[in-house]
């Protein structure tokens, strides 16, 4: 395969996404076959882009939130003040995966009501578990000889920190912070379950009204998103780590 | 010490005396409903529970909190905090028929933020102590089936009756083991397949490199597609193939239920069965290839007496993945009509009664965890039992 041939696509597919969720009326030719009895094609309760910023604002916020929190809590259990903690939040980190997001979702309701809320505490959550991992493995797994350069120099813990031990982690936090992304982009759908406005809310109205368009255009839409932001992290992640000169994992 | 005692505190003791005190003291122990919709009206622990018992709880809570807030012995605390949560389990079952009016039976009593905020301190507690213990996999599935066992025998025991979860149980006790039963041969049905499609393909993904980035591509791209897209998405592909394929729809194969959620769990399960498959089998040491090599094992001979089960626990690891994800996303299922504890998770956030949905949402959170605890023990006997061997 050629080396700009990937990149070529991806190009194509982010001319496709804008353009569909700009103008989906043009597509419209090409998933009438999908439509019975004259249901409409395109998602007609809403704009697809309004859609789409809402699905991609609900995501990045609870991904920021859950970095923050995340590496917080990664540094203070790496710490010796927090090492006693450590066994217990790798415990604390698995058992928090078998929670299934529908549950999360709908045991969320009730304490903060339908729509947005519930779907970012859910994100949140899931987003968490991912980053943490990696924070720990980064930090747990720094060079040896380098944390002792810094401490030879006469660096306090906090310049160590700032200085070496999170550039060096970088890329395998941005690994975290990857996943945790492309799996917020496709639960987050399930959040229109509980009213949520994102993308979620037109593949449920074609379920309901048995609509494949419908179905297939908000499946699609994410499926794209997800696939592009996956590709541009991996590249930044690339280039903090050829920066660091630290192979990704 | 003459100076007088120092006291130590534990750290993780500070957090869970804090979230205790306040669940014991500020947050409601219990909810009560006049009917199983209308918002609920908090009662705290003395006013759910008879007149000694109230007391006697608050006693156990401040004493276990106090013994995880300061230095003490492990076994110390591990009673403690299995009294703790053994008084709770039982004490909320009593707050239950002591605050339903005698013959009332549409008043709805069920546990409120501070009952399930103490839970989860002495569960933190119980899992640190389960954690410092450094159980082997034996004992950790021992420990397990004793909480199986202890939840079963409060449930049989009928003391949890007046509890709202289970008076919605009682409403549709037939659907609740219908819908659990569909809801666990989705999960163990999809991964059957996977395992039974995902391994060979995961030995031809090693064996010839070509094939191996396209396969795994592919497989990426379907985990980014929304579960509840691509649930949707195979309605119109299988309503086709059971109309137009003779025999198919008799075999069960419809566009809607059972079986896309069939197929779209399988479809999820493969990633990481064929990425865990190439993982594993590029890590075994090609000391052990070559040695195989030069006794004159047979390339059939090589892949199951040596790369297969020097590779094996990495596969059980990207099983146990598969399995917790399938019990999780099986929840789904329900909104295509397959079935499943879902069912009971959207009816119940459909007509806002909470502990329908928890009658959905416990039993599934209840598998994933124990799937997990099981595979995790299975996985760490395997890769020691490979150590010994190799060793």
């Amino acid at each position: 395969m050629k080396a700009w041939l990937p990149s070529l696509l991806r190009l194509a597919l982010v001319v496709v996404l804008i353009a569909f969720v700009t103008n989906p009326g043009w597509f419209e030719p090409l998933l009438k076959p999908l439509t019975e009895n004259n249901a409409p094609v395109i998602y007609n309760q809403g704009s697809l882009l309004t859609l789409t910023l809402l699905h991609l604002r609900t995501v990045l916020i609870a991904t920021v939130a859950a970095t923050i929190v995340a590496v917080a809590l990664a540094i203070l259990v790496t710490r010796p003040a927090g090492a006693e903690f450590l066994p217990l939040s790798r415990s604390l980190v698995n058992i928090g995966q078998t929670f299934p997001p529908v549950a999360v979702l709908a045991l969320a309701v009730p304490a903060v009501g339908f729509g947005e809320k519930p779907t970012l505490i859910a994100l949140f959550l899931y987003g968490l578990l991912p980053i943490f991992e990696n924070a720990l493995t980064g930090l747990t797994t720094l060079p040896a000889n380098v944390v002792d350069a810094a401490r030879g120099v006469g660096m306090t813990g906090w310049q160590r920190l700032v200085k070496v031990e999170l550039p060096l982690s970088a890329p395998i936090i941005l690994g975290g912070i990857r996943l945790s992304v492309v799996i917020s982009l496709a639960t987050a759908t399930i959040g229109s379950t509980v009213a949520a406005r994102t993308l979620g809310e037109v593949i449920i109205a074609g379920l309901l009204s048995n609509n494949l368009a419908f179905i297939l255009q908000g499946g699609l839409i994410v499926a794209a998103l997800a696939v592009l932001i996956y590709d541009g992290l991996s590249a930044v992640e690339r280039y903090t780590a050829w920066r660091m000169g630290r192979e990704p994992e | 010490m003459g100076e007088g005692v120092r006291i130590r505190f534990d750290k993780l003791g500070v957090v869970i005396a804090a979230i205790s005190a306040y669940a014991a003291f500020a947050a409601p122990f219990a909810t009560f409903r006049a009917n199983r919709i209308v918002p609920g009206e908090a009662r705290s622990i003395l006013e759910s529970l008879p007149a000694m018992v109230g007391p006697l709880l608050m006693a156990i809570v401040v004493a276990a909190a106090l013994i995880a807030l300061l230095k003490t012995p492990l076994v110390l605390r591990l009673a403690a905090s299995v009294v703790a949560l053994a008084a709770l389990a039982l004490l909320i079952g009593v707050a239950g028929s002591f605050l339903t009016p005698a013959g009332n039976t549409f008043a709805r009593i069920s546990p409120a933020s501070g009952f399930w905020l103490l839970i989860f301190a002495f569960t933190l507690l119980l899992a640190d102590v389960l954690t410092r213990l450094n159980l082997s996999p034996q004992a950790r599935i021992g420990v397990l089936v004793a909480a199986a066992a202890a939840i079963g025998l409060l449930l049989v025991s009928g003391s949890w009756n007046s509890l709202s979860i289970l008076k919605e149980y009682f409403n549709r006790a037939d659907s609740f083991w219908a819908e659990g039963s569909k809801h666990v041969t989705l999960a163990l049905g999809s991964l059957a397949a996977a395992v039974i499609i995902g391994l060979p393909l995961g030995i031809l993904c090693h064996r010839v490199e070509k094939l191996r980035a396209g396969v795994l591509n592919v497989l990426n791209i379907i985990q980014t597609i929304p579960s509840i897209a691509l649930f949707g998405l195979l309605i119109a592909p299988l309503g086709w193939v059971a109309s137009h394929v003779p025999g198919a729809a008799a075999l069960g194969i419809r566009g809607i239920g059972t079986a896309p959620a069939f197929v779209a769990l399988f479809l999820y399960s493969l990633l990481p069965v064929v990425a865990n498959t190439v993982v594993g089998l590029a890590g075994v040491p090609r000391a052990a290839n070559d040695a195989a090599r030069g006794m004159g094992m047979t390339d059939r001979q090589r892949l199951f007496g040596v790369e297969f089960p020097l590779a094996f626990p990495v596969i059980l690891t990207g099983i146990r993945i598969v399995l917790v994800q399938n019990i999780g996303l099986a929840t789904i299922a329900a909104l295509i009509g397959g079935g499943g504890f879902g069912v009971f998770v959207f009816q119940g956030v459909g007509q806002t009664a909470m502990d329908l949905v928890l009658l959905g949402a416990v039993p599934t959170v209840v598998l994933a965890f124990a799937a997990a605890i099981i595979l995790d023990a299975v996985i760490e006997m395997s890769a020691s039992k490979r150590r010994v061997e190799t060793a």
